[in-house]
């Protein structure tokens, strides 16, 4: 018997390394394993000059000068020096920032950390499709205010908030913008002086680079910006992180940017025309599916769907042996809370247990769709035959009228 | 998180999965947890009221994997016992049998409130002594 056919679509949680990224990240491991910052001989300057090209790759990538890119371990470094970074640099200006209750937990984290140091922070509600309300944003902004952090493009919806208007609103009140453009960087434009962000958050990982490598863009001039180092050290990174560069991850990642931006438009054309397919076929065979976040501002390889009257942990069971895919429901503590994110967007708690994303990738194709769908539609149909509020429903009970015992 | 062997049997090939007549006298339904908790548990029992033996046990859970296991296997359990035999039926014999980790063990619990719970509804239909002490969690 041969092996089941493995498919992967959680591409948001981490992508697979595209193969020319391996390929360009081997040489530096043992043929060039200089320190970038030994500067007294060719190990070195072969390792600087790698670190400098691939700077240069990536800043192209993000339309911005190679001086602005600082290198990190991963996204969730990269919020924390911007966010606690900023708060310490910024302390004679003020003390409040301003962030959404939907960002990525590192910037979540991070900003409760900040208030524990002293700081204010707000946390902006978003409407039914997950974007911020620019009224809201701007009613928040004080003269304490310090930063405004709203992530590009959510992990677990893909919904794109509006970042030129969120950065246009900045603009006008002086207040430094942050974003977490880690689902963004790579899959669609993205292009922050254009918009106004002075200070962006991104990783490998998640655009067919290599794990434990990030960057975090600060923007140099107009107005130039510092954030104080979170690490001591040897000052590397114009003394905003130190650490010895990884070498290697740079490389993969600088690779990784270059691909994007020359196959960006058309990977994105193809996920989103395999997206909607997955979305068009499942809505025809199952009844009862729903569409999380926004369908018009959306990534264009995401979409996080609602199985009515099914646990989402419990439906990936059904076929998890060889599709990956992730759930808004997290059936494993005591308090048994559905993501906070569908939640902030004003689903049910019931349809945020019922949640699926799927992630699509540059290595996905039409057959792994359609196996897809034929493994969702038997996975939801057994789940259904399984429920009993399906059963209630199907017989017409008002299951919100019901009163349900908590624990 | 692996799954034990047990747990993916009952899922996959769950055991009593239906509904019987909540209007039958000798029926007693239990509907335990919450939609907004991602677990709903319906245990029903079918006992002859001569010999207070459970005949029949059917089950539909809304939920993950470990609590359709866990309401699988109740069901499967409950035949064949008295009414008395199946209230002493506790949740880490569940866990036991089932090898749940610590953050399913809720998942029994659900079933043991779950199998008490329809004993209780059949106790009270029949105007019986309710013998059930029902836990708050």
């Amino acid at each position: 018997m041969s092996e089941p056919r493995m498919i992967y679509l959680d591409n948001n949680a981490t992508t697979p390394t595209d193969p020319r990224v391996v390929e360009a990240m081997l040489p530096f491991f043992y043929q060039n394993p200089g320190n970038a910052a030994s500067r007294n001989h060719p190990f070195g300057w072969t390792a600087e000059d790698a670190v400098d090209k691939a700077r240069q790759q990536i800043a192209d990538l993000i339309s911005v000068d190679s001086k602005e890119i600082i290198f990190t371990s991963g996204a969730t470094e990269s919020d924390n020096l911007a966010i606690k970074g900023v708060f310490e640099m910024y302390a004679r200006k003020g003390n409040h920032i301003i962030t959404a209750k939907t960002e990525h937990k590192a910037v979540l984290d991070a900003c409760a950390k900040v208030e524990k140091m002293g700081g204010e922070v707000t946390y902006l509600d978003v409407d039914d499709t997950g974007r911020i309300k620019l009224a809201d944003l701007e009613n928040a902004i004080t003269d304490k205010t310090i930063l405004v952090s709203i992530m590009w493009a959510n992990n677990e919806t893909g919904t794109i908030q509006p970042m030129e208007e969120i950065g246009a609103i900045c603009e006008k009140h002086g207040v430094l913008l942050m974003s977490d453009a880690t689902q963004a960087v790579g899959k669609i434009p993205v292009d922050p002086k254009k918009v106004g962000v002075h200070l962006m958050a991104f990783t490998g990982h998640k655009m067919y680079g290599p794990k434990g490598v990030g960057v975090l863009f600060v923007n140099r001039k107009n107005p130039r910006v510092k954030v104080t180092a979170q690490m001591d050290g040897g000052g590397h990174e114009r003394g905003m992180r130190s650490g010895t560069l990884n070498v290697p991850g740079i490389v993969g990642m600088g690779k990784a940017a270059e691909i994007a931006k020359a196959e960006m438009a058309e990977d994105a054309a193809r996920l989103s025309a395999l997206r909607d397919k997955l979305e068009t076929q499942l809505k025809a065979r199952l009844e009862e599916v729903y569409i999380n976040g926004s369908s018009e501002h959306r990534m264009p390889h995401v979409t996080n769907l609602s199985f009515k009257h099914v646990e989402g942990e419990g439906l990936m069971m059904t076929f998890n042996q060889n599709l990956a895919v992730s759930s808004g429901s997290a059936c494993t503590s005591a308090s048994l809370e559905p993501s906070y994110v569908l939640v902030a967007l004003g689903l049910g708690d019931d349809l945020a247990h019922s949640s699926i994303r799927f992630s699509l990738g540059r290595f996905n194709n039409e057959e792994d769709i359609d196996l897809t769908v034929d493994a969702l539609v038997e996975g939801v149909t057994h789940m259904r035959n399984l429920s009993p509020i399906w059963e209630m429903y199907k017989e017409g009970v008002d299951i919100d009228a019901i009163e349900w015992a908590s624990h | 998180m692996a799954y034990s062997k047990k747990v993916l049997d009952h899922f996959k090939n769950p055991k009593n999965v239906g509904t019987l007549n909540k209007e039958d006298q000798n029926v007693g339904t239990g509907l335990v947890g919450a939609p907004e908790c991602g677990d709903v548990m319906r245990l029903q029992i079918e006992v002859d009221p001569q010999t207070n033996m459970i005949k029949d046990a059917k089950f539909k859970t809304f939920g993950c994997g470990s609590a359709i296991a866990s309401s699988s296997l109740a069901t499967e359990w409950l035949k064949g016992k008295t009414v008395d035999q199946a209230l002493a039926i506790d949740n880490m014999e569940i866990v036991e049998e089932l090898a749940l980790p610590p953050v399913k063990i809720h998942c029994s619990v659900l079933a043991e409130d779950a199998i008490k719970s329809a004993i209780k509804d059949y106790q009270e239909k029949n105007n019986l002594e309710v013998t059930v002490k029902m836990e708050e969690h």
